[in-house]
Parts: structure tokens; sequence; C-alpha cells
């Protein structure tokens, strides 16, 4: 019995996959379990295993080529077997977008839902999307004809025949071209177009570079985070001169594993975040969802990218503990070899950018996140202690609040909370 | 242009071939004294006389024979079937002798016959005598099937009947006999294949043929008080099927309604709508619908009869399922 191999959910925001590099040929064995092809999701690459042993009998997706979740990819069964039932199965699947433009392509009806009501975690816009795409769509021929010559997708119109079939009068009033979101907009709001291209004077490049997977995917998160997630801010300043103390002194006492500043912060915030449960929490349209447990998710930076690995359980570890852990997994990060549950799920984020001097800044929520705390650069500067002017060691974070679950005073105390355990170490030992 | 009843075109395109060649000739039961069971050959026997105008036994295999043999050596044979219902008889002579030898004798023997009569339900015949049973013959290959709705049409394609050399099976309506038309006189000739819009219309289309073209019309007359513009086309010719008429029509409508007489299984409108499905498919905007006769025999109660043929409401509400209206 031939089986296929298909393109797996690597990630809970994966909606397409690239298969970067085939390691076997057709007409190789195969043993199950065995690497047979590397694919790259938004966020990571992975090795894709066969399930089964036999022989790869049809490669059908060449290196570099985008398919969707559940795509096929490639056959797998015993040499001469008829494979063209499985083949033929498979190009239905095969037969939804390619191109990553569609997979982040205005919302229709239920996605905009959806983002409106601010997901619950693990649904994205994107992952709406391709829900509708393995629905059948039901078409008569003659609407399908005009949907193609109009440039129209389907997907998006509201069938009005038997059975909500589209039909050509749901067709015949749109456009040229005309993208369905904006005949949508009688029935719903319009639609977001999350990656738009605004064009301007300016607008004359010297060369292009197509998106990957994970700039999609920054691309389409970061804009529906900023333009549907009201975002506020609050900055406060931090004294760490007796948080450089403990630092210093815990990497002086031991060798087995270096303490960082953000390791700390880390410590900080989960502790900060038991106390403050909405800001760990998430708005999910009719209700907040509330986590026991904190997962902080830490920015950090790839050549053309970022990721956020998720540090578990924060607030029940030791810091030595969070330190070699979070060390494991920034290293996985830079070399792309995160599987999907050590990036995902995080119900908090910091992001660090200390080490590159910066003062200050403010982060875009990841959601279904509650908030974000941006961390600048621990900064000598002069302070007023005691009436007079002293050399202080100050960091400066601003907390990006969702105000739909964190209003000011919500999260003003979280950081009052957060602030006094790093210019109190002491308490990170209660 | 003088108008006729269907009879009277029959009639005419009879005499008009008779007199034409002198090989033509007329054989069945009623045809020549009593003059036609419905008055189809009125006058062909005095005028023709009793060697070309042959009234035979009740012995539709018989005489249908006889038509092949004749037709074989070189005669131009009319078999009238009182109706095609007393054809099941003959249907050995014409589907393994008539349509079968000019292609097994390689096309030596020619096979110039008609064989016509009355088809379909008239008034309260009961089961036995009120069938459609054009489907039957256009199942085989070496015949044509031609379906007249109109006295003119009546006249032109019997008229092309009768000169073509292969087998024609001819299938009129005892009901539309007295329906009348304008016939042209002369010659008018309607070529076999050649179908013909008898309404035009851009909205939807309906096709029929025989009687049920009259059906047809009268729906598209319903569907016009509604604002619909129905299109009816008639194929007229069943075998060999004018393929590309109906196909433009749909393409233009984007919908298709068919309407038969006869039972829905396997009729002839099974083969139209899967020629339209197969050549059309991108352009239908709704899946093809048929109006058949009920897949039952034929009740006598008159009710009944009434409840089981295609009717012009029937098809004006498939018209406009079709619509989405």
């Amino acid at each position: 019995m031939a089986s296929k191999l298909t393109m797996p959910k690597l990630s809970d925001t994966m909606t397409l996959g690239v298969l970067l590099k085939w390691h076997k040929r057709e007409g190789d064995a195969v043993e199950a379990g065995e690497v047979v092809a590397e694919a790259e999701s938004d966020k990571a690459t992975m090795e894709l295993e066969a399930f089964d042993a036999g022989t790869l009998l049809k490669i059908v997706v060449p290196d570099g080529g985008k398919v969707p979740v559940g795509g096929l990819l490639a056959v797998i069964g015993e040499k001469g077997e008829d494979i063209s039932a499985l083949l033929a199965s498979g190009s239905e699947a095969a037969a939804v977008p390619s191109a990553p433009v569609e997979a982040e392509a205005p919302a229709g009806p239920a996605a905009e839902e959806q983002i409106a009501a601010a997901p619950v975690p693990d649904v994205t816009p994107a992952d709406v999307i391709i829900t509708t795409d393995t629905v059948r769509i039901k078409a008569s021929p003659l609407a399908r004809k005009m949907a193609a010559a109009k440039g129209v997708d389907l997907r998006r119109v509201q069938g009005s025949g038997t059975g909500g079939r589209i039909i050509s009068r749901d067709l015949a009033a749109m456009p040229a071209g005309a993208p369905a979101a904006a005949i949508q907009a009688a029935k719903a709001p319009a639609a977001l177009s999350l990656t738009e291209f605004i064009p301007g004077a300016a607008a004359r490049p010297d060369s292009e570079q197509p998106l990957n997977t994970m700039r999609t995917a920054i691309a389409t998160r970061m804009t529906q985070s900023k333009t549907t997630v009201p975002h506020f801010y609050l900055t406060m300043e931090i004294d760490m001169e007796r948080m450089i103390a403990l630092r210093t002194e815990l990497n002086a006492a031991q060798e087995e594993i270096k303490i960082s500043y953000n390791d700390l912060i880390v410590k900080a915030a989960a502790a900060a975040l038991v106390k403050h449960p909405r800001v760990n929490g998430s708005f999910a349209g009719d209700k907040f969802l509330f986590h026991s447990q904190v997962d902080i998710g830490l920015a950090v930076a790839l050549e053309d990218g970022l990721i956020t690995p998720v540090v578990r359980n924060a607030a029940a570890k030791s810091v030595g503990r969070i330190a070699a852990e979070a060390r494991v997994l920034i290293d996985k990060a830079k070399a792309r070899k995160l599987t999907p549950d050590e990036y995902t799920g995080s119900t908090f984020t910091i992001s660090n950018l200390g080490m590159f001097d910066i003062e200050e800044f403010s982060a875009i929520i990841n959601p279904p996140e509650a908030a974000i705390l941006a961390v600048g650069a621990i900064i000598a500067k002069p302070v007023v202690r005691e009436g007079a002017i002293a050399i202080g060691q100050r960091m400066k974070v601003t907390l990006s609040c969702d105000h739909r679950i964190v209003d000011g005073a919500t999260g003003a105390l979280f950081l009052k909370e957060f602030k006094a355990i790093l210019e109190n170490p002491a308490l990170l030992l209660l | 242009m003088p108008e006729l009843t269907f009879r009277e075109a029959l009639n005419q395109a009879m005499a008009e071939e008779m007199e034409r060649d002198p090989n033509v000739f007329l054989m069945g039961e009623e045809v020549g004294y009593y003059q036609g069971a419905y008055k189809v050959s009125q006058g062909l026997l005095e005028k023709f006389g009793p060697q070309r105008v042959i009234d035979t036994p009740i012995a539709e295999l018989g005489f249908a024979g006889l038509g092949v043999g004749a037709a074989q050596v070189g005669l131009r044979p009319i078999i009238e079937f009182m109706t095609w219902n007393f054809s099941l008889l003959a249907l050995d002579q014409i589907v393994n002798n008539a349509a079968k030898l000019r292609y097994m004798s390689g096309g030596q023997i020619k096979m110039p016959i008609v064989f016509r009569g009355a088809n379909g339900s008239a008034h309260q015949l009961g089961a036995q005598h009120s069938q459609s049973l054009e489907a039957w013959l256009c199942h085989i290959p070496g015949l044509i099937v031609m379906a007249p709705s109109v006295p003119a049409d009546g006249k032109g394609m019997l008229k092309a009947a009768i000169r073509d050399d292969n087998p024609v099976a001819f299938f009129e309506s005892e009901v539309a006999y007295g329906y009348k038309g304008e016939v042209p006189e002369g010659e008018h000739i309607v070529p076999i294949g050649v179908g013909d819009i008898k309404r035009p219309g851009k909205d939807v289309t309906l096709i029929a043929w025989s009687k049920m073209i009259h059906v047809a019309l009268e729906a598209a007359n319903i569907l016009a008080g509604e604002g619909i513009e129905a299109e009816v086309v008639d194929p007229r010719t069943l075998r060999p099927l004018d393929e590309q008429l109906l196909i433009s029509s749909v393409e233009k409508t984007n919908r298709c309604v068919i309407v038969e007489e006869g039972w829905p299984y396997a009729g002839v409108g099974a083969e139209i709508a899967y020629r339209i499905t197969l050549n059309a498919f991108d352009h239908l905007d709704a899946p093809v619908v048929r109006i058949t006769s009920e897949d039952v025999p034929m009740p006598y109660a008159a009710n009944l009869e009434h409840a089981v043929v295609p009717s012009a409401q029937k098809v004006a509400a498939a018209a406009k399922k079709v619509l989405y209206v």
C-alpha cells in the first residue's frame, strides 16, 4: 500500500511550508523514520521523516516548492505500484493556493470576526483562511469561469444558489479584478489587508527579495497585532544597582552557569506576573483567558527575522534553571533547530535590546498575549540620591498592553511589582 | 403560405414524393380503403392506386419485413405503424435488419425506408397504447430518428426522410395531427440533423421535440409573464443530434431544461443532458434539469394521466429552479 507524505503543521501559525531540500530521489529506498527531506515553516526548519518503509515513488513538490499544510509532497510505496489515485487525491490539496500572498490575503467574514474578537490562542487569521481553503467550494461551472476571468477569489464570495452554491449572479456585480473583500463590505466591515503594499512616489525599487515564510509570518502577525489590538505603553525606570551586584556575586560564586541580566529579568517578570494574572492572560472576544502557568517567550534575533523560544513555567524555576534552559533555547533558535513546541504557546514576551545600547523602545504585542515587555540597556547616569547627585545604574522598560484586558492601572501595578523585585533581589528568594 | 393541419402536411409530403419518384410506396394497416386510421393517407389510394398504397393484415413484423426486403432491392417504402406501440412486434426487422444491412454489406445494400406512426400519449389510451418509444430507436446505430413538432417541419422532414438512403424512424403524434400551421408549398425540405429555435430567448434554454415543443412554448409564455425569456429549441432530428444548436443556446442562456414525453430512465434527454454537460460545462450556472413523464406505466384515469405527463407548469417551475428564482 502506497502512502502519502504530506506537509506537516510545524507550528500553530503555519499555513504554508517550503520544501527546502530532498535527501532522497525518486526510486530511492527509504526506511520508516528515515529523514527524507527538510521543510521550512514560518518559524523553523524541520526534518521530514518517512512514516513507512518502501520506495520513494514520486516526488510531487520539488526543492524550494511552497505547499499548504497537508499538501502532498511525495508518495512512498512499493516499486511498480499504481499510485495514480493517490496522486489524484493529492492534487486537490495541492490545488489550494501555493503562493504565500494567498494565505495572508484579506480575510473573509469568518476570519474578520476572529480578528475583531482577538482570537483565542492558536487561532490566527491565517489559520482561519486555511480552514476555508480545505472546504470544498460549491460554485457553478459558469461562476468558476467568471471568477477566473475577473480574478475573483471564490473563497471570499457568498453563494446565493442552492445549498450556498456560488452562481453567476453572485459574480455579475463584481468589477474585474476587484478584491472580493471590497464586495463583502456591505455585509461585513472591510477586511484588513495585512501585508498590503502602499505605493508612493519613492517606490522605485532597485531590487526585489521575495519573502520567506518567516518574514511572511512576521508581516502578517505584526500588522494584524498593531492594527487590531489597542496598544498603550507604560515606561518605567528601574534602579539596577543591586541586581548588578547580585549578578556579579552569582557568577563569581559558581562556574556552572553564567547568569545574564535577561535571566534575572525573566525571573522577576514571572514572579510579578503570578500576582497580576491579567497581564499573563488573553482577551478572547467575549471572555478573558487566564493562565496559571507563566510561560515567557524570549524574542531572539536571527539573521533575517526573529523567533521567541519559550521558557516554560518560569515562576516555578530558579534563576539558574531559567538561565540553563534559556541558553539551550537561544542556541537552538540561532541554529534554526527549535521544534514547534519550543517556540509556541507563550503567555508573555520579553524583548531585550539592551545589548544594542537601546535606551528604551516599545514592542508590538505578540497575539493573543496581553502584553510585551521591551527592555532597554542599563545605563550609568546621574541620579538624585538622598538629596545629592550620584551615579546610578538605570534601566528603562516599556510595557505594551492590550487595553481590552489590561488597563493603565493594571499594567502599572504589574510594573511596580516588577520594579520592586529588581530593586530588592532578596524578594526572589521568597 | 397555406395553413394546414399536421396530418395534411404529412399527406402532402407523401403525395409529393410519390409523384416525384415511382419507387416510393406506402404500406400499413388501414392506409388504403379506410384512408388511414388517423386520415394521414387520405386520398392517396385514389391517386396512386393499390400497387403503391397497400393495406396489410394486422402483422407488423410481416409488413415491416416486406418493407425491408423491398428497400434492399431499390424501392423506397414508407411503412406506417398505426401507432409506435404496435411497432414492438416489428423491432426485429427494424433493429436487426433495417439498421444493420447497410453496414453488414459493406455499403452494397442501401436501406431507403421510413417507418412512421403516432407516438406518445393521447387521451386515456391506457398503459399499452400511450408510450413514447423514440428513446428505444435512438439507441440503435444505423437508424435515423426524427420527431417533428409543427406541420411545416412534418412535411419538410418526412420528405427528407423518404429521400434518404438510410432507415428512418419517424415519430408523429396523435394529438398533434390536428394542430395547424403554415406549410410551404411544393419543395420544402428540412434536412436530417438540423434543429430549429422555435422561440428565441436569453434566460433559459428549453429543449423539447414533437408534441412537447408545445408544452415548452406554453411554459415560455408563463415565464414571459414573469419577465423570463425562455429559448425553446427543437432538435427535430433526435439521431443524429444537432448538438451545436443546443450547445450554442446553452452557452447563451447558461441554463437548460429538457422536456421529454418519454420515461426518465435512459431517455433521449439523458443523452442530451450529457452532451451539454460535456461540451458546455463551463457555461452552466445550474445543473441541467429534465422534465419527463413519471416513471410509471400510463394510468387510465384522466386525472392520473394528466399528473404523469409533462406540463407547462412543471416546465416553468423547473426553469425557475435553474434560474434560482
